[in-house]
């Protein structure tokens, strides 16, 4: 599959896929693509921004190697490790044969048959289908030093293991680093990259995104879903739900055999929705009765 | 391209003046995205400029601005800048003529009132306190100006050690708990016979430190001494931030970082629009539950809360939310000058909500306190054992 040449096919890629962008996303996809930039994606948790990253290596046909990022990742996890079992069993190999040569021994142990490739150093070797997606998900939660380290990575696209050199990528990868903000990412990685704000979707597109998601829900639940939703998000919650939420809740709803949102349905299924005892024991109740009026209203108002 | 490479070029150049960071680097990159994507729909010309220019999302607005009002007359902007300017060189001339002093207090010697701090100096030495131990224990209340210059350059002398905590990380060690296979191997090659072990052990490194501090009018005396206090802070160490409420949360972490502590604290005021006002613990401590808890708490932070605890809303709000913060960071410490009275008695409903919460309860009103303070901070706290 081929790289998308104009902003429209990148939509359509990605429909293909099915993930439903709007055109800022796709714009700046197009262009991380068409410029070889690393893409960096900003955005509350559970707006979908991993998703984005295994859409593309899925509709491109390329393969999705994943760095999940933690604090105290270093280079032994992230881009390789020498298998050191295999090296001793060769040392004393070598010792029983009676191999007098050190550094002769040196050079065969410390060889790229046993260096074992972690992701950042996968992305970077030649595949036949072209290049991977790399997706480097919450680069927040690593600390600065390994920030530090991905700047020689992400703008040169290469790794230097001592033993061995300097291994380049051919062709460069397809970066999408995540970040939910727990932590500001530093200016000299953010100018490498291009960077979105991935937001909450508006009522039509998320609408849209339940339909694929969640196709067994029936219409007017999934319209009472959206908006129900869209009201929560605008009060000031702890955690407002996210797409993934609405998903879920979506299915858990179904699985009870919904066919409208009421009251006691609510309160029951909240849990799907928000995380935060505080913001359940807010929405619960009267507020969630309150919401669900002016839902009816505004339906009524539509009609 | 011609014509329009000069206009962005140009647009980029507005938007620095309005104050986004965009560098050279920045404005070739939007070159030549918008030659990859062609001039198609004004749409896509503005989220490709978009991807390029902007780089945090609170720049979103400012672009937003500057594109609608660029893109239709690029002149506009320009006239509209140029009329502005009469205004807004007022705030910057000052600062020159502030630096201007500064620098000439530096070439020609200090212009501080010398004549005025030195007899105090003369009367203080009668008494058995140094000149300098009377200083210590002086409430920043009372200070004269030149005192407290005085008690600044000590603050800026101030230093947080030793509250080190382990993190993942390793590095080489000669005991240490782990076998550090990598140079194991390496050292047996050149041994060989035996395999000399080699150890590792974890590293340490300064949690994050996070400093919430009063400036309503209860708290003015103090909190601009505080402020240069936080102000060698933030130069001190890395992931610090800090947060100034009075009836709302302003983060001067980026004011403050700038090296030059008149020009920081200029830029602090600047930017915080409450000083000396009211105070609403509780919506304020909300807001940062809310907006900054998960972002600047993470990975054990140290919390100090700088306040005199008096609160407009009495308190209202308070409980959940310090409880909320409390159960976030690693530890949480109070500061409050209002502990220099002897008969200090937590009256007031916000004070009472707070005290429940706090790990530590902590004068701060000169400098004593403060080298206490920052005594108590170096002391790593035994970390608590449950019993089995």
């Amino acid at each position: 599959m081929n790289l998308p040449s104009t902003i429209d096919e990148t939509v359509e890629l990605l429909a293909r896929g099915a993930y439903v962008a709007d055109r800022s996303l796709a714009t700046v996809i197009f262009l991380a693509l068409k410029m070889g930039r690393p893409l960096l994606l900003e955005g509350e948790a559970g707006v979908g921004k991993t998703e984005i990253a295994k859409v593309l290596a899925e509709a491109l046909g390329r393969r999705l190697i994943r760095l999940q990022c933690y604090e105290g990742l270093d280079t032994a996890a992230a881009v390789y490790e020498w298998n050191y079992q295999a090296q001793m069993i060769e040392i004393r190999l070598a010792e029983a044969e009676g191999v007098e040569d050190r550094s002769e021994l040196g050079k065969d142990v410390f060889s790229e048959r046993f260096l074992i490739r972690r992701p950042i150093l996968q992305a970077l070797e030649p595949a036949v289908e072209g290049p991977p997606v790399l997706l480097i998900d919450e680069l927040d939660r690593t600390d600065e030093p390994f920030e530090a380290y991905l700047l020689e990575v992400l703008s040169d696209f290469q790794v230097t293991v001592p033993e061995i050199g300097t291994i380049k990528a051919a062709h460069p990868p397809i970066v999408v680093v995540t970040s939910n903000r727990t932590r500001e990412i530093h200016d000299a990685l953010k100018r490498r990259c291009l960077f979105h704000w991935v937001d909450y979707p508006d009522a039509t597109r998320e609408l849209a995104i339940l339909k694929l998601k969640a196709p067994k829900t029936p219409d007017n639940l999934s319209r009472d879903i959206v908006a129900f939703v869209q009201k929560l998000r605008g009060l000031d919650l702890y955690k407002s739900p996210g797409i993934a939420e609405t998903i879920d809740w979506a299915e858990a709803l179904t699985a009870l055999d919904a066919v409208a949102l009421d009251k006691e349905l609510v309160n029951d299924t909240l849990g799907a929705l928000l995380k935060y005892q505080d913001d359940i024991a807010r929405v619960a109740g009267s507020e969630a009765a309150r919401l669900l009026e002016e839902i009816r209203m505004a339906a009524r108002a539509a009609d | 391209m011609g014509r329009l490479a000069e206009n962005i070029v140009h647009f980029a150049r507005v938007l620095r003046r309005a104050g986004l960071p965009v560098g050279p680097r920045q404005v070739l990159d939007a070159v030549e995205a918008v030659e990859a994507a062609g001039i198609g729909a004004r749409s896509d010309f503005y989220w490709t400029l978009h991807a390029t220019l902007v780089k945090r999302r609170d720049q979103h607005h400012l672009f937003d601005q500057a594109f609608h009002v660029f893109w239709r007359d690029p002149k506009l902007l320009d006239r509209m800048m140029a009329l502005m300017l009469p205004e807004i060189a007022t705030p910057p001339d000052a600062a020159r003529e502030e630096q201007s002093r500064r620098l000439a207090e530096a070439l020609f010697g200090d212009g501080r009132p010398r004549e005025t701090a030195e007899p105090d100096i003369e009367i203080d030495r009668s008494e058995t306190f140094s000149a300098e131990e009377l200083l210590r224990h002086k409430d920043f209340e009372q200070m004269s100006v030149a005192e407290l210059a005085e008690a600044r350059a000590a603050i800026a002398r101030l230093r947080l050690t030793q509250d080190d905590t382990r993190i993942r990380r390793t590095q080489p060690a000669a005991r240490g708990p782990m076998i550090d296979m990598r140079a194991t191997l390496r050292a047996s090659l050149r041994a060989g016979g035996v395999i000399p072990l080699k150890r590792r052990t974890f590293r340490h490194r300064r949690p994050p430190l996070v400093v919430l501090c009063d400036i309503s009018g209860s708290m003015s005396a103090y909190s601009r001494v505080f402020l240069h206090f936080l102000h060698a802070l933030t130069n001190d160490r890395d992931r610090v931030h800090i947060f100034l409420f009075g009836t709302r949360l302003t983060n001067v972490t980026r004011e403050l970082r700038h090296r030059d502590v008149d020009e920081a604290l200029a830029r602090v005021a600047a930017k915080v629009e409450d000083w000396d006002g009211g105070t609403r613990i509780g919506e304020t401590l909300r807001r940062f539950n809310i907006d900054w808890a998960r972002r600047v708490l993470g990975q054990g932070a140290t919390v100090l809360l700088v306040t005199d605890g008096l609160d407009r809303d009495a308190g209202e709000g308070v409980g959940p939310e310090i409880a909320r913060l409390h159960r976030r960071s690693r530890r949480l410490i109070w500061l409050n000058p209002l502990l220099r009275y002897e008969r200090f008695e937590p009256k007031s409903l916000g004070i009472r909500a707070l005290l429940p919460h706090v790990d530590e309860f902590r004068p701060v009103h000169n400098i004593a306190s403060l080298t206490a303070l920052i005594k108590a901070l170096s002391a790593t706290p035994k970390p608590e054992r449950k019993a089995a």
